[in-house]
């Protein structure tokens, strides 16, 4: 991204809010909470990648699928085109569904058993009412060849297929509406590292064709610094630091950013040995009692009495680098 | 050693798209193979297939009916015009076995049928709308559960009058809340699959992911909970028809034979054993076939 050209923003996250309520019995109160994703904003600028990453439970997954609106967000909006996608009725949000699509984690639990391939791809053209008869089949054709595979496999079902390949049939299927925007939620983590490779290059090339932006949640730090334009690191449904992917992995700001990127390991055995990581001491706090003021201060090395009574912003320290600390 | 490198020519191919060798199967195909290679399942459905026959087909060679007394030839043994020999009115037993399998099978189907319509309905509306709405549904089915079937079963039986027609409502009614507990877990674990997500995403509306997506992942239990379902039915209504409480006579049913078969135990053993053996036979085939059904939909439950 060039600092220079002010980006178009086509899909705007402001102070997002998702907690699940965890008693659920016929008499239960409904006090307790998840605090899954805490108020995160970020904007999505046309035709970028914007990476999100942080580890396991950290609300990431849930962050796309609320802004995807697969889960209605306890507060805060999701613009999209400058319209609040909350706010929409069930014929504009269709419209909405055609231009954000997403892409699963598990290439076997995210393609339906009981349907043939073209089936599963063809089934975005009958919601949508974007093609019948013979140029259903032809488009069909067309994507399984955009995504790379074989058009006489239309006919097979999903079992028949490797890894690698249903990833492939899940891109066919969001590709099959022409959107804008894909939260890719971890697409390539349960495959093998050849595989995500291949996938990865192909969402590359994909973007550059079809002018695509990418919200790519991973856990996977070298590739996520590999395909994204900007990272977003979360902490306990928060965003802790937003930078370009230059800016993070040169010079990480927030200590969570600072340790984690500490943990990759280098693959060159002379510099990996004097690799030094910073070690967080403890576990990550239950987000369903999550500490005051900074979630991070209860392992953070540097935390101060102020850590635990004020909420850190995420602010702009320059050059668009946001961080969300006290002493950043 | 050393090779030199003019002794290796390149190897000439061209490169393809990934093919795949397998022919195409589907679920049902490959449930099928699983089914064939299980002997106890296959022999039961060799023996239920057998008696379909026997109980459909069978009376029209019979050369006697169920209901007309022949009072010349009463408590014959098993002889050459009557294979099965004759109850005490003198009635062919084989053509009463005939009619009274014929019974059974209905009731078995019928009542199946029944509860497999109201328990896919309020189990997937159950499962599907899940929170609150599933939390009394379920609470409901537990109430109901909690109470013996024979208990009600009986008492049902008792205040709609004996009869064939309230069999099959008695019986649909009974057995629902199992079939119900199954669709509504199947419902509910298949509802947050990705899959289901995509299709969401997708916009897709609650029909088509009810009829789409989630029944046809179900189908495979539901067909096995069914089969099981059948001989239990079955043998509700010999329980039935024995106390009296079921088909009327002069319709025939085996656990009405059974019944007055057993009184005449220590001089005509075949009149009780036949009936008897007919409903014993049929219950090992169907369950049999139910268990061979539910390993081949889902191996893994073999253990």
């Amino acid at each position: 991204m060039s600092a220079a050209a002010k980006p178009e923003v086509i899909l705007e996250v402001e102070n997002l809010v998702k907690h699940f309520p965890i008693d659920k019995g016929l008499f239960a109160k409904g006090e307790r909470k998840v605090h899954a994703v805490n108020g995160i904003s970020f904007q999505l600028h046309r035709g970028e990648t914007l990476g999100l990453v942080g580890e396991s439970g950290c609300g990431k997954s849930t962050a796309g699928r609320t802004i995807i609106r697969l889960y209605d967000a306890t507060s805060g909006q999701v613009r999209y085109k400058g319209k609040n996608v909350y706010d929409l009725n069930a014929r504009d949000m269709m419209g909405v569904r055609s231009d954000i699509q997403m892409i699963f984690q598990d290439p076997y639990a995210s393609l339906n058993p009981r349907m043939t391939v073209g089936d599963i791809i063809g089934e975005a053209l009958d919601i949508h009412r974007l093609a019948s008869g013979q140029k259903r089949t032809d488009r069909i054709y067309e994507l399984l060849e955009t995504v790379g595979l074989n058009p006489e496999h239309a006919n097979r079902f999903p079992h028949e297929f490797s890894g690698g390949q249903r990833q492939r049939i899940g891109i066919a299927r969001s590709l099959a509406v022409d959107p804008k925007v894909i939260i890719c939620d971890e697409p390539i983590s349960a495959l093998d590292v050849s595989i995500q490779a291949q996938i990865v290059n192909m969402l590359e090339d994909l973007q550059e064709k079809l002018g695509l932006t990418y919200l790519f949640i991973a856990h996977d730090l070298s590739m996520v610094k590999h395909i994204s334009h900007r990272i977003a690191v979360m902490y306990l449904g928060r965003i802790v630091e937003l930078t370009s992917s230059s800016d993070l992995y040169g010079q990480p700001l927030h200590p969570y950013t600072q340790a984690l990127l500490s943990a990759i390991p280098i693959p060159d055995p002379d510099v990996e040995m004097k690799r030094q990581r910073i070690v967080l001491q403890g576990t990550v706090p239950s987000p369903i009692d999550p500490p005051s003021g900074c979630y991070f201060r209860t392992r953070c090395p540097q935390a101060q009495d102020i850590c635990a009574q004020k909420v850190p912003e995420l602010l702009d320290r320059g050059s668009e680098h946001f961080v969300a600390c006290h002493f950043a | 050693m050393s090779l030199p490198v003019d002794a290796f020519t390149p190897l000439q191919h061209e490169l393809k798209a990934e093919v795949i060798n397998r022919p195409s199967t589907t679920l049902w195909q490959d449930a099928w193979r699983r089914f064939k290679l299980n002997p106890l399942a296959m022999g039961g459905l060799v023996v239920l297939s057998a008696i379909v026959l026997f109980a459909l087909v069978g009376p029209f060679f019979s050369h006697f009916d169920y209901k007309t007394n022949d009072l010349e030839s009463v408590n014959l043994f098993p002889n050459w015009v009557h294979p099965f020999g004759t109850d005490e009115l003198g009635r062919d037993i084989l053509t009463r076995v005939m009619f009274g399998a014929r019974i059974s099978l209905a009731i078995g189907f019928g009542s199946v049928l029944i509860n497999l319509t109201i328990g896919i309905f309020y189990g997937g509306i159950s499962g599907y709308l899940g929170g609150r709405v599933d939390n009394v549904m379920q609470r409901i089915i537990d109430i109901i559960f909690s109470v013996p079937d024979l208990l009600y079963v009986i008492l049902l039986m008792v205040v709609l009058g004996s009869g064939l027609g309230n069999i099959f409502i008695v019986l649909g009614i009974a057995n629902w809340v199992p079939m119900a507990r199954i669709v509504r877990g199947q419902i509910l674990s298949l509802r947050e699959q990705e899959f289901v997500l995509a299709a969401r995403t997708l916009g897709a509306g609650t029909k088509r992911i009810l009829m789409k997506h989630l029944l046809p992942n179900s189908v495979g239990q539901i067909i096995v909970v069914a089969a099981l379902q059948i001989p239990a039915a079955i043998f509700m209504e010999a329980f039935l028809s024995f106390i009296g409480l079921g088909v009327q006579p002069p319709l025939v049913s085996l656990g009405s034979m059974a019944a007055s078969g057993r009184l005449n135990i220590p001089s005509y053993p075949h009149s009780l054993l036949f009936p008897a053996g007919m409903i014993a036979v049929l219950m090992l085939a169907f369950n049999f076939v139910g268990d061979g059904l539910r390993d081949a939909f889902d191996p893994k439950m073999r253990k």
